[in-house]
């Protein structure tokens, strides 16, 4: 039995429930900024972005060449772990399955890995079929530093801190590997309709 | 793989509200007892879950301003005009209350002076409830005498804003950055290169760094740390707040 909290209540505007997942709340307007360490800012001219398997670079692009990939712009909600959502919100970038076609693996995890050392895992199966992107624009503008600019993985459908930001590389691999936040206490996965927030839930 | 195998399952425990008492005019201090607490390390926070009668649930994140050797869990709750829980937290909960919480959580933004081996100069810079998980790291720096070179710089708006004075006046150096007392001799302003370079342990003595505070606030702090010549991976950020849009 939940213990009631004696005269509490909701105090925001009921959001559409369907779209909320448990223990979440509707941010609304606002933009919350979590990260572990200092905002790294890689310039253009030094940035790349690599698809890396058994060892090997299997891909890499300039930031030029990046940019000439073909774009998609998805308009999407996102679930922080700290319970913030926020509804409709509007990327671009390059859809995971473009960075990936012709690439032949039989791997089942993907590691991503960032400028200032941050890493978080997710299954290969969660970054394609149009689920996860590489997001370079936010809102029509280009993605600040503090929200990952120049570029950062966007994977909607898990627990934001698997949009990694600053995102330099993806690693194909045949083993699960916990990135940064879930050697730290958090959950593995991280599925928000399951409130999969911490080890174990 | 194994670390994250052996971690043990975070439940929900109840827990019965001690004290809530004003510790400034924006900020209660809330004292819990929670039996089958596990325990944490300074710099971790934990989760309150809130229910009302329809079953409605809201939770937030707070961290823990008591060290694990202080046998109640103290939290500094900022009552935010707005918000949903903190208001409830500081306006409407009473000794005898119960609600719940779980924890503690994140293994990164931590320190121990009980379990410091290596000594090294650790730096801290707040900005206003921000300075919440240093009360527990230096409330038990003290506790347990640590020999570890310990700094905390604080930026609050003003000195009656200064949140849990006895626990950190030996280590802090105040900033006050919108109204000072008479005859006040202290640094005003908010913190720059220049305030960082007179009150922080500089960049060769390789320092760990730990910044909380606002979203803003912690940006602008770390952005400087790294311009004076700190290494990045030396530094630890914890924000909380929003940004208006980009």
């Amino acid at each position: 039995m939940p213990v009631v909290s004696r005269g509490f209540g909701r105090r925001r505007a009921r959001p559409p429930d369907e779209r909320l997942p448990p223990g979440q709340y509707d941010v609304g307007d606002g933009f919350p900024v979590l990260s572990a360490g200092p905002t790294p800012r890689t310039p253009p001219e030094r940035w790349d972005f690599r698809v890396e398997g058994d060892g090997s670079e299997l891909r890499r692009w300039s930031w030029a060449e990046f940019r000439e990939l073909p774009r998609a712009a998805v308009m999407v909600d996102i679930h922080c772990v700290t319970t913030w959502s926020k509804f409709d919100t509007r990327w671009e970038g390059v859809a995971i399955d473009t960075l990936l076609d012709g690439v032949e693996t039989t791997a089942t995890h993907v590691l991503a890995s960032c400028d200032g050392g941050y890493t978080t895992n997710v299954p290969l199966a969660d970054l394609t079929g149009n689920k996860a992107w590489i997001v370079d624009t936010y809102d029509g503008r280009p993605l600040a530093p503090e929200h990952g600019g120049p570029a950062r993985l966007l994977v909607p459908h898990l627990y934001f801190w698997k949009s990694a930001k600053w995102v330099r590389t993806l690693t194909l691999l045949h083993y699960d590997q916990p990135g940064f936040w879930e050697t730290f206490g958090y959950h593995n996965y991280g599925d928000p309709w399951r409130e999969q927030r911490y080890s174990g839930d | 793989m194994a670390r994250a195998a052996v971690q043990r399952r975070l439940t929900w425990l109840p827990a019965t509200v001690v004290d809530n008492r004003a510790e400034t005019s924006r900020v209660h201090r809330l004292i819990f007892d929670v039996p089958g607490w596990q325990g944490h390390v300074p710099g971790q926070h934990l989760d309150i879950r809130l229910t009302a009668e329809d079953g409605y649930t809201a939770q937030r994140s707070y961290s823990i301003a008591s060290p694990p050797e202080e046998p109640h869990l103290h939290l500094l709750v900022e009552q935010l005009p707005e918000g949903e829980v903190s208001p409830y937290l500081t306006e409407q909960t009473s000794p005898g209350d119960v609600l719940e919480l779980r924890g503690p959580i994140g293994r990164f933004f931590v320190w121990s002076a009980a379990d410091d081996p290596e000594a090294r100069p650790v730096q801290l810079i707040a900005g206003g409830s921000g300075v919440a998980p240093f009360v527990a790291m230096l409330d038990q720096h003290r506790r347990t005498g640590s020999a570890t070179p310990v700094r905390l710089l604080y930026s609050t708006r003003t000195l009656d804003d200064v949140l849990a004075p006895a626990t950190l006046e030996p280590y802090a150096t105040l900033t006050l950055t919108r109204q000072t007392p008479a005859g006040w001799q202290g640094e005003t302003g908010r913190i720059d290169a220049a305030l960082l370079a007179r009150h922080t342990f500089p960049p060769d003595v390789r320092p760990r760094i730990f910044v909380c505070g606002a979203t803003v606030f912690a940006e602008t702090v770390a952005t400087a740390l790294v311009d004076a010549g700190h290494d990045s991976a030396m530094i630890r950020i914890e924000r909380y707040g929003i940004t208006g849009g980009l």
